[in-house]
């Protein structure tokens, strides 16, 4: 599809998604004005494939609200800056306050969708993506405050490590973030819905070229589906 | 690392019955090396800002360190990235953060939200140090260490927050239900001192703030004993807006001009 897909590895069906597509198809499901916070690395990216007519009200944890357009790291104003360390320009309506402003949006249940990275995600939700044990430190950030009160938490990864590691699991073995949190993952095979009411994983799409059983087999928690399953590109 | 930040030095403090000047006849001192010259060894300080140049006191972090007084207790965010990730910070410039007083061996403990960068190459000072076990590093999620500083502030001992349950940051504290969600007893943070960044003063100590600096700032300024303020302008009463003031006089204790075209953001 793009010049991003990678080449299939390994025992791979067909390539998987690149981080740019994966954040695309993540995109896609975002609600025009909506307020969304999204995490650094592949989320963020998420900013630049928006579909046609879709605007979305940024809200970054350091104190700024719709945002837009953003520098590339390391340009533009310090005095304006978004979580990630990138330094967005001044548009009209944009709005800045406090940390405790902030917090009072994140934890009062204002933000209609988180998009994070993650390391983990277990079968009913739980969500780990604040340390790794073998490192034994770790950074919270904000990321506990928008995981346990966001309306809704999207979750966007490569779905193994080093091409083989499950991080889709049955019981998460990481430290947590916050326990049946999510909603959605987005990842480089596959999108897949927690149902957290009912302790299971439906899955929705695939990347082109793989099957259910292409996608179970490099996901540690069990999957279902309830109907089709669609293509993600 | 310490997850149990229930009770810690730093909680809320006995009621101090002096009564101060209600203006005071010079808040503003004559260099950043006067305006630190009386914290202590052991003291524990609140940095303000949130991570990057933005908001962060810069030259009052320098005199601090010239200072050289030990066993400090630093309280901030994101406390250590930004020198060996540029996180916030311009490209042509060389990144300070709070790891100074980690990699001078000044600070013995760091409560923050993120004290690390994601890659350990290179080693930031703050992970060296712990790694060395010369830091203890107490890890708060980002709302409940705002939250708990401006209960300082406010008056508040402690309150309820949702977030950290079912996590390692839940581990020791008192769980309460309410309307069937479980919530975490988190107590109110205060500090000796709190330096901070504004953009402007007034001489009698009102502040007001630029862009996104605000982040930390006018919470610590409200939950330390002793508020020491780094501003880029200092004008007479009036000199701000009465609508714009971002921090009240009340607060303020000391106030310091940077020189005329810092080269530092």
């Amino acid at each position: 599809m793009t010049s991003t897909t990678n080449e299939p590895t390994g025992n791979d069906p067909a390539p998987r998604l690149g981080r740019a597509d994966i954040a695309k198809r993540a995109a896609r499901d975002l609600i025009d004005g909506t307020t969304v916070n999204l995490g650094i690395g592949i989320p963020a990216m998420c900013a630049d494939f928006l579909p046609n007519g879709v605007e979305l009200l940024y809200h970054a944890e350091n104190g700024i609200l719709g945002f837009k357009d953003l520098s590339k790291p390391g340009e533009g104003d310090a005095n304006i800056m978004d979580a990630g360390g990138k330094f967005p320009k001044l548009v009209p309506g944009m709005a800045f306050f406090d940390s405790v402003e902030s917090f009072n949006l994140i934890r009062g249940g204002h933000i209609d969708v988180t998009v994070l990275g993650a390391l983990q995600v277990s079968r009913t939700g739980d969500l780990a993506n604040w340390i790794i044990p073998k490192r034994g430190i770790g950074s919270i950030g904000g990321a506990m405050d928008l995981a346990e009160n966001s309306k809704r938490v999207v979750i966007a990864m490569e779905h193994n490590v080093r091409g083989d590691i499950a991080k889709i699991v049955e019981e998460c073995t990481f430290p947590l973030t916050a326990p049946a949190c999510v909603d959605q993952i987005v990842t480089d095979i596959a999108v897949i819905d927690v149902d957290r009411d009912n302790s299971r994983m439906i899955l929705r799409e695939t990347a082109p070229g793989w099957s259910f059983d292409d996608v179970q087999a490099r996901t540690e928690a069990e999957l279902t589906t309830t109907g089709e399953v669609g293509q993600m590109v | 690392m310490g997850m149990d930040s229930s009770r810690s030095v730093c909680d809320a403090h006995t009621k101090d019955r002096t009564i101060w000047l209600a203006v005071p006849i010079n808040i503003i001192s004559n260099s950043f090396a006067e305006a630190v010259a009386d914290i202590p060894s052991g003291a524990s300080i609140m940095i303000g800002g949130f991570g990057g140049a933005g908001g962060q006191p810069t030259r009052l972090m320098l005199a601090l360190r010239d200072l050289g007084v030990g066993d400090l207790t630093i309280i901030g965010n994101v406390a250590g990235i930004s020198k060996t990730t540029g996180y916030g910070w311009p490209d042509h410039l060389d990144p300070i953060d709070q790891g100074m007083f980690f990699e001078s061996g000044q600070a013995t403990k760091i409560i923050c939200s993120f004290p690390v960068p994601g890659t350990t190459n290179p080693l930031s000072d703050i992970e060296k140090a712990w790694r060395e076990g010369k830091a203890e590093v107490d890890i708060v999620p980002q709302g409940t260490l705002i939250e708990r500083i401006r209960a300082a502030g406010a008056g508040i001992p402690a309150f309820y927050t949702p977030t950290g349950v079912g996590t390692p940051v839940s581990e020791g504290k008192e769980h309460r239900d309410f309307d069937g969600r479980t919530h975490l007893l988190e107590y109110a943070l205060t500090a000796d001192y709190a330096l901070i960044r504004a953009q402007k003063a007034d001489t009698r100590g009102n502040l007001q703030y630029i862009g996104t600096s605000r982040a930390f700032n006018p919470a610590m300024a409200t939950a330390a004993r002793t508020t020491i303020v780094e501003v880029d302008e200092i004008v007479e009463p009036g000199g701000i807006d009465s609508e714009r003031v971002g921090t009240l006089s009340t607060y303020v204790d000391r106030i310091v001009l940077r020189e005329a075209g810092d080269p530092l953001p």
